[in-house]
């Protein structure tokens, strides 16, 4: 089958730092893919060169077309989508807006977009009871909902999540992490990034270990999980 | 000062606040969306004026040229800039954008320009030779240097302030123009003579300052509007393109600016350069609000407007200055009461 997405000997710099150097993975689609690493090895350069807002040299393509010639907004309108570390939410719009603009790309499916906009609110029932609050005033986690939910919005085929446990408490880190496998259900991809090694390898068909910008270890998840480099390193030994 | 005479110096204050208040609303919306600080906007509203005074006169207004050749420019650069990204399929696109909609109006004026055309038809002609103006030179200007500080920008703003007011020279000459009366009445409020000019600036700030509430609060494209004020990254991942929304926002407030120039050209004589201290009273207007707040613009505005008036009685002299000096303490206390609150502005 072919990749998704198919990166290849990516090298992203900012200025004369690599921080990410000759890293090649990709996914299938219908697949979970995780990479996992310390903190500082490039995990969000990552994603963020292969959404575009990072200038990356290097071969990359989505759905069989060249990621050179499209630019963000052009990703996301063929349903490649990033939940970034930061959220990037609007917070001065209401939850029920961010929701809306979420589905920007399918303005004109109105039907569509009111479809799941009752998906989002029936897997996400917090932002139903929130929806006329501002997103500025959600909780860590209610925020994290949100953005999951706004990504959603555009009926993405390729999900990107940037450390979607970062900064929860454990019982909804748990909780996001049972809501990204019921995604594989609904067909999306998705390529999640975590620090919270476990978690993600338990969740993920196929793990990539990244350390200082490259890929130190790759493999099945459930290979990695007993691997005694990777356990040693990130799942505290056992 | 009698009470009457106060009266009536407010009920002019009021009127130019109103001016000031619509080129302030298009100045924060500008800034919101784009993050460039307009300096030539009040131009905007000169030039309005003066296209609708040369059709008065059944001459060809020098809007046409300078429109045709800001178009020529864009569609130049923007065409260059598709070939080079290989992006050819976007070419069609690109002409009908940068060439054929500048070009339709000002074409429309070209042919139409020395026939005898009724108040409506000119006023509308005349707003819609404007209003790729701005948008034209956010394309020329600003697109190619878009991620650039704020302070960047303003100083590139202000180099094309410049810049416009020779091309302002150049197409419309020296001469200075008045309008024809828009509505030609004259109400007794309260005792207090009212002019139906008057009336109409307040109520044309009223409605269209309304109609901007109504499309930030009720349409997609306001809400996208305010996604990229707060967040451009944002707005980005779910496939808003700033560029795009800049462009709205540049056509949104070139019409509020448009709107206010044909307000005011019936009751102040404009120059090819009057609309720089326009704008300019309209940015400290707006600076009293920190930039941010479409409300807060109104009321500063107004506040502007008053001022203005009042010290234009005490000493007519000496009314810039107090305009103008109003910015200093309204600085010092946004500098103070800012420090506190300072994260906001710090990403980029």
């Amino acid at each position: 089958m072919a990749a998704l997405l198919a990166i290849e000997n990516l090298t992203v710099a900012y200025d004369k730092v690599e921080a990410v150097r000759d890293v090649s993975l990709s996914i299938e689609p219908g697949q979970i893919v995780t990479v996992i690493g310390p903190n500082g090895a490039g995990k969000t350069t990552l994603l963020g060169a292969a959404i575009g807002l990072l200038r990356w040299r290097g071969r990359m393509s989505y759905d069989g077309l060249d990621l050179r010639r499209l630019d963000v907004e052009a990703r996301i309108e063929r349903g490649f989508c990033l939940v970034p570390e930061k959220r990037e939410l609007f917070g001065d719009l209401t939850v029920a807006d961010n929701l809306l603009l979420g589905g920007f790309t399918r303005r004109r499916d109105r039907a569509g977009l009111k479809q799941s906009l009752d998906d989002v609110y029936g897997r996400f029932p917090r932002l139903s009871e929130r929806r006329r609050q501002l997103a500025s005033t959600l909780s860590g986690g209610e925020r994290q909902m949100l953005a999951l939910g706004r990504a959603l919005m555009s009926r993405p085929r390729l999900l990107m999540l940037d450390e979607p446990s970062l900064g929860l408490a454990p019982l909804i880190v748990r909780e996001v992490f049972r809501i990204i496998a019921s995604l594989r259900e609904t067909g999306v991809s998705i390529l999640l990034v975590e620090q919270n090694a476990r978690a993600a390898l338990e969740t993920a068909d196929v793990g990539y270990v990244l350390e200082t910008g490259e890929i130190v270890h790759s493999g099945r998840a459930a290979d990695l999980m007993h691997d005694p480099r990777v356990t040693a390193s990130y799942l505290g030994g056992h | 000062m009698t009470g009457e005479i106060a009266a009536i110096l407010a009920v002019d204050g009021i009127a130019s606040g109103a001016i000031y208040l619509l080129i302030g609303l298009g100045l924060v919306l500008i800034f919101a969306v784009t993050r460039v600080i307009f300096v030539p906007f009040g131009d905007i509203a000169a030039f309005t004026a003066l296209s609708l005074a040369s059709l008065e006169t059944g001459t060809r207004p020098g809007t046409v040229a300078l429109v045709a050749g800001l178009a020529v420019l864009a569609t130049l650069i923007e065409c260059t800039a598709l070939v080079r990204a290989g992006a050819l399929s976007r070419l069609p696109r690109a002409l009908l954008f940068y060439l054929v909609l500048p070009l339709l109006p000002a074409a429309a004026v070209w042919l139409v320009a020395g026939m005898a055309l009724s108040m409506p038809v000119r006023i509308a002609l005349s707003l819609a030779l404007v209003l790729p103006i701005a948008p034209l030179l956010d394309r020329i200007v600003f697109r190619p240097i878009a991620d650039a500080s704020v302070l960047l920008l303003l100083t590139v703003a202000v180099a094309l302030h410049f810049a416009l007011s020779g091309m302002g020279l150049l197409f419309f000459g020296p001469e200075g123009v008045r309008t024809k009366p828009l509505v030609d009445a004259v109400f007794e409020v309260a005792g207090l003579i009212v002019n139906a000019q008057t009336l109409l600036i307040v109520v044309a700030a009223v409605v269209f300052s309304g109609l901007l509430f109504l499309v930030f609060e009720y349409t997609l494209l306001g809400k996208a509007l305010r996604a990229t004020a707060i967040n451009r990254t944002g707005a980005r991942l779910v496939g808003i393109r700033p560029a795009t929304t800049g462009t709205i926002a540049y056509l949104l407030a070139s019409l509020l600016a448009g709107i206010s120039g044909v307000l005011i050209a019936p009751v102040t004589t404009i120059f090819y350069d009057s609309g720089f201290l326009i704008g300019l009273k309209a940015f400290v207007g707006a600076i009293i609000a920190g930039m941010t707040s479409y409300p807060g613009t109104a009321l500063g505005s107004l506040l502007v407007g008053l001022l203005e008036s009042y010290s234009s009685f005490w000493s007519s002299a000496y009314k810039e200055v107090v305009v103008f000096g109003i910015l200093i303490p309204v600085l010092l206390w946004r500098s103070l009461s800012m420090a506190a609150t300072d994260d906001e502005e710090t990403e980029e």
